[in-house]
């Protein structure tokens, strides 16, 4: 467990943060120096202007510097059962060089983190997750067989999405990269460099994600930005992001929920079927963290639940308060993402209502405040209930992409 | 006896130190006519800054300021009478053989210097924080409450009784279980269910030990760590840091604050006794044989103080004072006050590192801290003493000539009686010394840096101060002296069997620490009384 | 040929088989599977050495309740009585003091007045807390009628004591032995003798808060018989022999050389048991008397329970500190300044609480006792059986011993036997010269010797973070678990250790009315 204490340069206590290895590149291509810390490392938030770069995502290619995101390597004769009565889905099912979208909970079924599992082999995953979770997997590994290494500054990561990104890989060289499903994964060779490359991402369009060695890293940025100059790729930082994985219907941990692991008032927590992520809650499956609460939850129905709003209006709906009716005194409801889809072009957001509200086609209302040159202004406005995602183009599952 | 008679005040407050003087000070904003009388030739009691050599300012007791309310600083508008509370950032622990452990602020260099010695620890600190965040969270609101008699069928009670019920119940099944364990645990096991690195969880133990006659073994003193914790929680941004210009800052603000609301402090005013007439206290008798006349006396001296010297015992049922005389005041810690030529060097500590701003700690083991407490049990100082120094003279500029420096410096364990017969010279100059010779060996140049020190065990806390036993918490933090057991079954509510005598000192309900909650607790007993406010 | 039972009990110690016996009386059929060789777990008998025989662990009946004995009518079931009422002898190098009786002989007139005084309170406080230990912890925040009338009765009681034994209990309650018996009392042996009661079994010099909850918890114990500290007729093993056969009367079927290897589970039931041989006995429902730890962790398996529940069971403590010592005699020792007569009393050996505390601190740093206090008897002075014509047996139980020892735990056996002899040497000079063997278990053997993790005598610590709703920890506080048919009946479950029945007769009334 330890891990020495020889200080690197600069030490911790002046520089907090770890730079990724695209660190230079990111810095460089930064136009406005708009860095945010992410899970212990520096990362870019805007290169140029979120506008460009998430039409960029919708229209051409991009990168994003993917590495922060916490990696654990699971292995061992009792990895799959492990893994098995961490998370909510049959890790049973998930074939070796497929991908799986996953949360997990405490023992009241209440959302930890969410992240993906890869599986290298029958006794090898990999775990990816929004934050750290050491604590609550080792705790989790008691009695079973199995190690679990962090190795997130051992893997650099890049995420190629938009609907030239199959192209652009193409170009770069990885043959057959066209064959890839979605969720499925491979490994790659090219110029001498191993790459394991995933059909997976975070926008809900056409894309990749790419994981490689620390030290090929800006190599394989150059090389990245060069072939796909001609087919528009640019970088992109996390505001983008977020822009599209709203409209992909996508949650963000701390954004949409809160793990209840951090949660110090009461309740804060969400369990995945009041997320609307009952579809990753296989009941039939063995033992798994928080089932017996689960099940009585979903007995007793949910007393709220998160789910995909459409505001009257072009006013995002940022921090809203949702109210059943506009003369109402309690709020059934709050908005947690919000966004104008410029995609869509639909007034979307991401909310938690109370029961009954959460039906599909109920009509709510959003309270929504406007800071316009210094004054506040508020607008009650009328939204309905609608099914997530709210954007999900044919290219993102069509196999192979269309070669352009 | 030549006694004069002066005009009869509102209240009189014995003491001046901060209970004393927050009391005082709601109580002259209610309108009333409030004289403090203190001994000492000094306002502050343990909160004081001192000039005891040359242009070095000593807090040479209480020496940071993590539990002040934020309510009473706000009410008696202490900033306007010129206390500023610095925040400090960061603090380590320094192990045997040079190894050490900071806490650092940003929580990404945090857990990467925990990480140093566990990752897995690194990740746990997070659990640890919100564990401790949720007890705090509910245990902050009780503060500033007088706790109910659960004996009592009074409807006041009975409320309290049901508030707290209701309170506890609102945290859900799981918590109130966490709740019960954690106030009843000792901090080792507690810190066994978060940490594997001894460094870490040592580091996290220290403020279990701090004054008290518990080791951090012994069940309860989980408890303990979380009185320390109390202040340093959301919402309080910046109540945990040094007064500037000393602790004395604190008393001073507060009797600006008191005057500008026409009470007055009188010092070098010792009391010989509480004046009771009829079963009622009348007001106080001075050394001096002066009579002080009050219709309502508040003691801020400790029970024991208060009731074995200077309440005559005809006035006290037997029970009580049987009670007080077991209410358990433990010295466990003793002080130095060290003027340096300048900052110390600490070769563990990585240049550059704030660490050195805050409080250092050493120790490296709850082995360590556990043998340090066996020796104060077998009636002698620990002989690798548990330390926590500050040099706040790095942060604030006015406790020390530009390049020198003011060391505070607690030591747990001391104990108030050696086994081998009473505190003499040597004795406490041999006890300053393993001190001394415990820093060194972790700084090269402190001693050739020391102009001038202060040794203060518990005996001569007791003397200047008028501490029983120099217990910085006027009474161990244990559950049989806490809410309405403390002081004394029955008398938890600021009360005393002396109709019209009532006690403001940390004694009471919540405890000891600059924190101020007693004496504002007490005022509104007092004011409720008096019919001025509902309590 | 294998049949399916409607319970399963596991180990066949005394809580296991009165819970078994009840079950059975309740019409369930019940099967009792026990790994030794012989019933009786803690409390089995041991022959240490040849011709002679002493109990494992427990060498004292004195928390048996009276009406349990009845109820399950012992008597009939063979258990005959060797000695009754022993009174208690401490003794140190300096003097000793004998309690027995309500008589205190050997102290002073005002410290044996301190000493009725006190001993009047803290039996009134017992006896509350017998109400409590004689009781299903209720849940906390739940919306349950039992649970909140539960909590009400003891509210109730509580209240019962009179404002002034309430506002006494809720101050002594939390506080250690070691202040409250110098609070009150001046005699060292009188204090030590208050510290013994405190310490015997727990994990806690007498200096640690909730010493005082140790101590009632005992003397609660000890509320329920009139028979005081007892010593059956062939040893503390009759009892659990008496025991076994009551329940095989009520129709229970017991098999000893029977080891559980796991408990089996379909979805989320219990549905029976595989043994080591690898046979499979069904069963609608299992109740282990074995410990926490080794149920959840080994028996059953962490991945049909959630980690936080996990969490809680791998944070219970349960690491003993307390040894067993054995000794073979040639012929009966002579104890400083105390006749003959005296020698079947309970003997404590210590001389002051500050003795206590320092022979706890060794245990702190992974040590053992330099100067030790023990308990002992001398159970052949009342049953000659014990012991080859004219030899005698003595058994001590000795504090303290780290479970994990920073020596080899061959090395801190030998040295904690050594040390013992030497302690009982300064209070029965020549004593050694009578020693034709002995043995030591310190907690790491009796952990392999009667399958408890951590050797621990309660099976886990006794205090206020292990006491009641959260004993042995939430989630099965209520010898429930989260496996439907999965029940606890061990010390490990409130009101914990001793040889008092509680835990296995509180499991069985749980277990019939959920069933109803």
């Amino acid at each position: 467990m330890t891990t020495g204490s020889d200080y690197p340069s600069p030490p911790h206590f002046r520089k907090p943060l770890l730079d990724t290895p695209f660190h230079d590149r990111a810095r460089a291509l930064s136009q406005n120096d708009q860095f945010v810390p992410w899970s212990g490392y520096t990362t870019v938030d805007v290169f140029t202007t979120v506008e460009q770069e998430y039409f960029a995502i919708r229209n051409a290619a991009t990168l994003y510097d993917l590495t922060p995101m916490v990696k654990y390597r699971v292995t061992g004769a009792d990895a799959e059962r492990f893994l098995n009565r961490l998370v909510t889905r049959d890790v049973r099912k998930l074939r070796v060089g497929r991908v799986s979208y996953v949360v997990w909970c405490n023992d009241d079924g209440h959302i930890i983190d969410d992240g993906t599992i890869f599986r290298f082999s029958p006794e090898d995953f990999r775990v990816c997750t929004a934050e750290r979770q050491l604590d609550w997997f080792l705790d989790s590994a008691i009695g079973f067989d199995v190690a679990i290494e962090e190795i997130t500054s051992q893997v650099a990561a890049l995420s190629l999405q938009g609907p030239t990104s199959a192209y652009v890989l193409k170009r770069f060289g990885l043959e057959g990269v066209e064959q890839l499903k979605p969720f499925e994964f491979r490994e790659f060779r090219s110029a001498g460099r191993d790459m394991m490359v995933s059909r997976t991402g975070f926008t809900g369009d056409l894309g990749y994600e790419l994981w490689m060695r620390p030290e090929h890293a800006l190599g394989i940025w150059d090389e990245l930005m060069a072939v796909g100059r001609t087919r528009g790729i640019r970088a992109i930082g996390s505001q983008a992001l977020n822009l599209a994985r709203i409209e992909a219907g996508f949650l963000m941990p701390n954004v949409d929920f809160v793990s209840a692991e951090h949660t110090i008032r009461m309740h804060r927590e969400r369990t995945p079927l009041e997320l609307g992520l009952g579809w990753l809650v296989d009941f039939d499956k063995p033992h798994f963290n928080g089932r017996r609460a689960l099940l009585r939850q979903k007995s007793a129905g949910l007393k709220r639940m998160l789910v995909g709003i459409d505001i009257d209006g072009n006013k995002p709906a940022h921090n809203a308060l949702l109210y059943a009716s506009p003369k109402d005194e309690q709020e059934c409801g709050f908005v947690t993402s919000a966004m104008w889809s410029p995609t869509c072009k639909r007034n979307i957001a991401l909310a938690i209502l109370d029961a009954p509200h959460f039906d599909a086609g109920r009509r709510v209302h959003a309270d929504i405040y406007l800071h316009r040159e210094l004054v506040w202004e508020r607008r009650m406005v009328a939204a309905t209930v609608v099914e997530r995602p709210f954007f999900a183009p044919d290219r993102r599952r069509m196999t192979p992409p269309a070669d352009r | 006896m030549g006694s004069t008679r002066t005009k009869e005040h509102d209240v009189i407050v014995v003491g001046a130190g901060h209970n004393g003087l927050v009391a005082a000070c709601y109580l002259a904003r209610a309108g009333l006519d409030v004289l403090v009388v203190e001994r000492n030739d000094y306002i502050g009691g343990a909160a004081v800054s001192r000039n005891l050599f040359e242009d070095f300012t000593y807090s040479n007791c209480s020496y940071v300021c993590s539990l002040l309310r934020p309510e009473i600083m706000r009410t008696l508008e202490l900033p306007k009478h010129g206390l500023q509370i610095i925040p400090y950032d960061s603090g380590c622990t320094m192990m045997r053989g040079g190894g050490h452990l900071a806490l650092y602020d940003n929580h990404d260099a945090l857990r990467r210097e925990i990480a140093r010695h566990s990752s897995r620890d690194a990740e746990a600190y997070d659990r640890y924080s919100r564990d401790v965040m949720r007890q705090c969270k509910f245990i902050r609101p009780l503060l500033l409450r007088e706790p109910p008699d659960p004996t009592s069928f009074k409807p006041r009670d009975l409320n309290e009784l049901l508030y707290l019920g209701a309170r506890f119940n609102g945290m859900g099944e799981q918590r109130m279980y966490d709740t019960l364990r954690f106030w009843t645990m000792s901090a080792a096991d507690f810190l066994d269910e978060y940490f594997e690195s001894e460094i870490v969880k040592a580091h996290f133990a220290g403020s279990s030990i701090i004054g008290t006659a518990l080791g951090p073994r012994s069940p309860g003193s989980a408890y303990v760590l979380l009185h320390h914790y109390m202040g340093d929680i959301d919402e309080t941004v910046g109540a945990w840091g040094f007064a500037r210009g000393g602790m004395g800052s604190v008393t001073a603000a507060l009797t600006s604050s008191l005057r500008a609301s026409g009470g007055d402090v009188r010092v070098s005013a010792p009391v010989d006794h509480v004046l009771v007439q009829g079963s009622r206290a009348r007001g106080v008798v001075l050394e001096s044989g002066e009579e002080i006349r009050a219709r309502v006396v508040i003691s801020n001296m400790d029970v024991k103080r208060t009731f074995l010297n200077c309440v005559a015992p005809e006035h006290l049922p037997e029970d009580f004072l049987t009670a007080v005389r077991r209410f358990k005041i433990r010295g466990s810690s003793g002080k130095l006050n060290i003027a340096l030529d300048g900052l110390p060097s600490f070769p563990a500590i990585p240049a550059g590192s704030p660490a050195i701003r805050g409080d250092m700690h050493i120790t490296d083991t709850l082995e360590m801290m556990e043998r340090a407490y066996d020796d104060w049990k077998e009636g002698r100082w620990s002989r690798a003493p548990y330390v926590d120094m500050l040099m706040p003279s790095q942060i604030d500029p006015t406790m020390a000539a530009d390049g020198k420096h003011y060391m505070s410096v607690f030591v747990q364990y001391c104990p108030y009686e050696l086994a081998d017969g009473p505190w003499t010279d040597e004795k406490r100059q041999a006890f300053g010394n393993t001190v001394i010779d415990a820093i060194a060996e972790h700084s090269p140049d402190f001693k050739s840096l020391i102009r001038h020190a202060e040794i203060r065990t518990p005996w001569d806390i007791e003397r200047e101060v008028g501490l029983t036993e120099g217990n910085i918490f006027q009474g161990e933090l244990t559950m049989d002296q806490l809410l309405f057991n403390r002081p004394v079954p029955g008398y938890a509510q600021y009360r005393t069997p002396v109709k019209d005598l009532y006690m403001s000192g940390s004694s009471t309900h919540p405890g000891g620490g600059v924190m101020g909650a007693p004496g504002a607790n007490c005022a509104r007993r007092v004011l409720a009384d008096l019919g001025r406010v509902s309590a | 040929m294998s049949r399916a039972w409607d319970t399963i009990v596991i180990g066949a110690g005394h809580n296991g088989l009165i819970c078994a016996q009840q079950l059975a009386n309740a019409g369930h059929s019940v099967l009792v599977l026990e790994a030794g060789a012989t019933v009786g777990g803690f409390a089995a008998n041991r022959a240490f050495a040849p011709g002679f025989h002493a109990a494992v662990g427990a060498h004292l009946v004195h928390q048996f309740s009276d009406k349990l004995s009845r109820t399950l009518e012992l008597e009939r079931h063979g258990l005959r009585w060797a000695a009754r009422q022993l009174a208690t002898t401490v003794i140190s190098a300096d003097g000793q003091l004998r309690i027995g009786g309500g008589q205190v002989d050997g102290a002073n007139a005002k410290d044996v007045a301190a000493w009725r005084h006190l001993a009047a309170r803290l039996n009134r406080f017992s006896r509350f807390l017998a109400s409590i230990n004689a009781t299903c912890p209720p849940r906390l925040g739940t919306a349950s009628f039992e649970d909140r009338w539960s909590l009400l009765k003891m509210g109730l009681r509580l209240r019962l004591l009179g404002k002034r034994d309430m506002r006494e209990f809720l101050r002594v309650a939390g506080m250690n032995v070691y202040d409250l018996a110098t609070d009150e009392l001046a005699d060292p042996l009188l204090q030590a003798a208050l510290g013994m009661d405190a310490i015997l079994g727990s994990n806690f010099g007498p200096r640690a808060p909730g010493t005082v909850l140790t101590l009632l918890s005992r003397r609660a114990g000890e509320s329920v018989t009139r028979s005081g500290y007892s010593i059956p007729m062939g040893g503390v093993a009759s009892l659990s022999n008496a025991l076994a056969m009551a329940a095989q009367a009520a129709g229970v079927t017991v098999r000893t050389d029977a080891p559980v290897a796991g408990i089996v589970v379909d979805n989320d039931r219990v549905v029976g048991v595989d043994l080591i041989d690898g046979e499979r006995i069904s069963a609608t429902r299992v109740v282990s008397s074995v410990d926490p730890r080794q149920t959840f962790l080994s028996l059953l398996g962490t991945q049909y329970l959630d980690t936080g529940f996990v969490r809680r069971v791998d944070h219970f403590r349960q690491r003993g500190i307390t040894a067993k010592m054995h000794l073979a005699l040639d012929a009966l020792p002579s104890f400083n300044g105390i006749q003959s007569t005296q020698l079947g009393d309970r003997l404590l050996v210590a001389s002051s609480l500050d003795h206590i505390e320092r022979a706890f601190n060794a245990s702190k740093y992974g040590e053992v006792s330099a100067n030790p206090v023990m308990e002992i008897t001398i159970p052949s002075l009342h049953d000659a059986t014990l012991a080859p014509k004219g030899q005698h047996v003595l058994t001590a139980i000795v504090n303290y011993a780290a479970f994990e020892t920073r020596d080899s735990l061959g090395t801190a056996r030998d040295r904690l036997f050594s040390n013992a002899l030497s302690a009982l040497e300064a209070v029965a000079p020549g004593i050694s010269q009578r020693v034709v063997a002995g043995e030591m278990l310190l907690p790491a053997d009796l952990e392999r010797e009667c399958r408890i993790t951590g050797g621990h005598w309660h099976h886990g610590d006794l205090a206020f973070d292990q006491f009641m709703m959260v004993r042995p920890f939430p989630g099965a506080a209520q010898y429930d678990s989260p496996i439907q048919g999965l029940h606890l009946c061990g010390a490990g479950s409130h009101p914990g250790g001793g040889l008092t029945g509680l835990p296995g007769q509180l499991a069985a009334e749980r277990i019939q009315r959920s069933a109803s």
